[in-house]
């Protein structure tokens, strides 16, 4: 084989050729390649960051709920303990009022019984008066034996 | 000569012979239709090839300027494989970072595979439509023209020489010719070998694509002619559909062979130039 211009000339082409592709393709192309690697690792970065923000928000938020239940059931104790105190006051004021009304019952019947034998008293007199009246058949003046009838009423 | 070019069926030999000549201008054998001097240009491989290089920096400019990083079009996309697949070659033989290595592999890869595929354009087509203008021979493939992959090789082989003396420094490359096979007591056959080895590596590269790129296109114009030498006759009817069936055959296992060549080039221009950017080991 001869050494010849056409040889020269595709070296030339080649070379000319290398010069192109590089400046004209390849060059821009890395670029925009390099520039998207860049974009989604730098998206895959933001998608960890934010994954990592929500496990801690997660994590806030479950330390904030266990708070909220703690205090939840303080509240509830303490709801329960002033509504056992309530009902033990209640208890209290209930009995005194039962003792109250029973007393207060207690002393009215007395005082009915009281009026009762004071009516029954009277009646006796007048009973026994019209008795004696009846036996002795004569009118019996109440004005003359009154001490002596009250005398009896205050015996039965 | 020229006169047999509308009659090619006449002679088997001749037809082939015809169809393996490139237009000579300059200092050319008159009758073989040789370079026989250093002023002579293959005026069909220069076109092709050239053409093939106007068209690839023609889309280059075109793409390389509407390059959309978000969005990349069907062709951007397609574009954006092969410059991966290249990289990634590169990436994967080439050690350490020379921002040369990779626009040329990939200009190896597109130009050779564009010149090799002027192959599967049916053998008698553009010589035809070239007959018609005027044009007695036309070689349509450059990479079936050795000049296009000596070229190619010897400008791989200078950058080879420059990156060793430049990496390894004259006084490393000299020794690895010195000491490099056999160590230092076989110095005569270390040079030897040594030089061997290194012009091997312009030479197979060359004569490789060039090889299998000839031997494709015989192999097309061995089918060609089947019809051609039943062209008078009944056989034409069982003979014309086996060239069909053949040509079809050897052109879909010839797109695997064009690829691969271009490929094989592409990463042995790689490796060879890595190994320029590799320090001598020691022996």
């Amino acid at each position: 084989m001869n050494i010849t211009l056409t040889l020269i000339a595709q070296m030339a082409a080649f070379i000319a050729l290398i010069y192109f592709v590089n400046s004209l393709l390849w060059k821009p192309m890395s670029e925009v390649l390099e520039a998207r690697q860049k974009k989604i690792a730098d998206g895959l970065a933001a998608a960890e960051k934010g994954k990592h923000e929500q496990e801690l928000a997660e994590k806030n938020a479950m330390q904030k709920i266990s708070e909220a239940k703690a205090q939840a059931t303080e509240i509830v104790s303490q709801a329960q303990r002033r509504s056992n105190e309530i009902v033990e006051e209640s208890k209290i004021t209930a009995r005194e009022e039962a003792s109250r009304i029973i007393t207060a019952a207690n002393s009215e019947i007395e005082q009915e019984i009281n009026r009762a034998k004071e009516t029954l008293r009277k009646d006796v007199s007048a009973i026994a008066l019209a008795g004696a009246s009846k036996i002795l058949k004569k009118e019996v003046d109440a004005k003359a034996h009154a001490s002596l009838l009250n005398d009896l009423a205050a015996q039965i | 000569m020229s006169e047999s070019a509308q009659n090619s069926g006449g002679g088997t030999v001749e037809y082939i012979q015809h169809h393996l000549t490139n237009i000579c201008v300059g200092d050319c054998d008159p009758i073989t239709h040789k370079a026989s001097g250093f002023m002579s240009l293959h005026l069909d491989t220069i076109f092709f090839s050239f053409a093939l290089a106007a068209l690839i920096i023609l889309v280059s400019a075109r793409l390389g300027k509407n390059l959309n990083a978000d969005k990349p079009g069907g062709f951007q996309n397609f574009v954006e494989m092969i410059v991966d697949f290249v990289a990634q070659q590169v990436r994967d033989t080439f050690p350490g970072h020379n921002p040369l290595i990779a626009p040329l592999a990939l200009t190896i890869f597109v130009w050779v595979w564009l010149m090799n595929f002027m192959d599967l354009i049916p053998v008698d087509l553009l010589p035809l439509i070239g007959s018609f203008l005027g044009i007695t021979y036309l070689k349509v493939v450059p990479t079936t023209d050795l000049n296009t992959t000596m070229a190619m090789s010897l400008t791989v082989f200078a950058l080879i020489l420059y990156y060793n003396f430049k990496v390894k420094g004259a006084a490393a490359y000299g020794k690895s010719f010195l000491f490099h096979p056999f160590g230092k007591f076989l110095m005569p056959i270390n040079i030897v070998m040594t030089a061997i080895e290194e012009l091997a590596k312009p030479l197979s590269l060359g004569l490789r694509l060039f090889g299998n790129m000839f031997a494709g296109e015989l192999v097309f114009l061995l089918i060609a002619l089947i019809g051609g030498s039943a062209a008078i006759g009944f056989g034409l009817f069982f003979i014309l559909p086996l060239q069909a069936l053949l040509d079809l055959g050897w052109l879909i296992f010839h797109i695997l062979v064009i690829t691969l060549q271009a490929f094989i080039f592409m990463v042995l221009s790689i490796v060879y130039l890595g190994m320029a950017h590799t320090e001598a080991e020691e022996h």
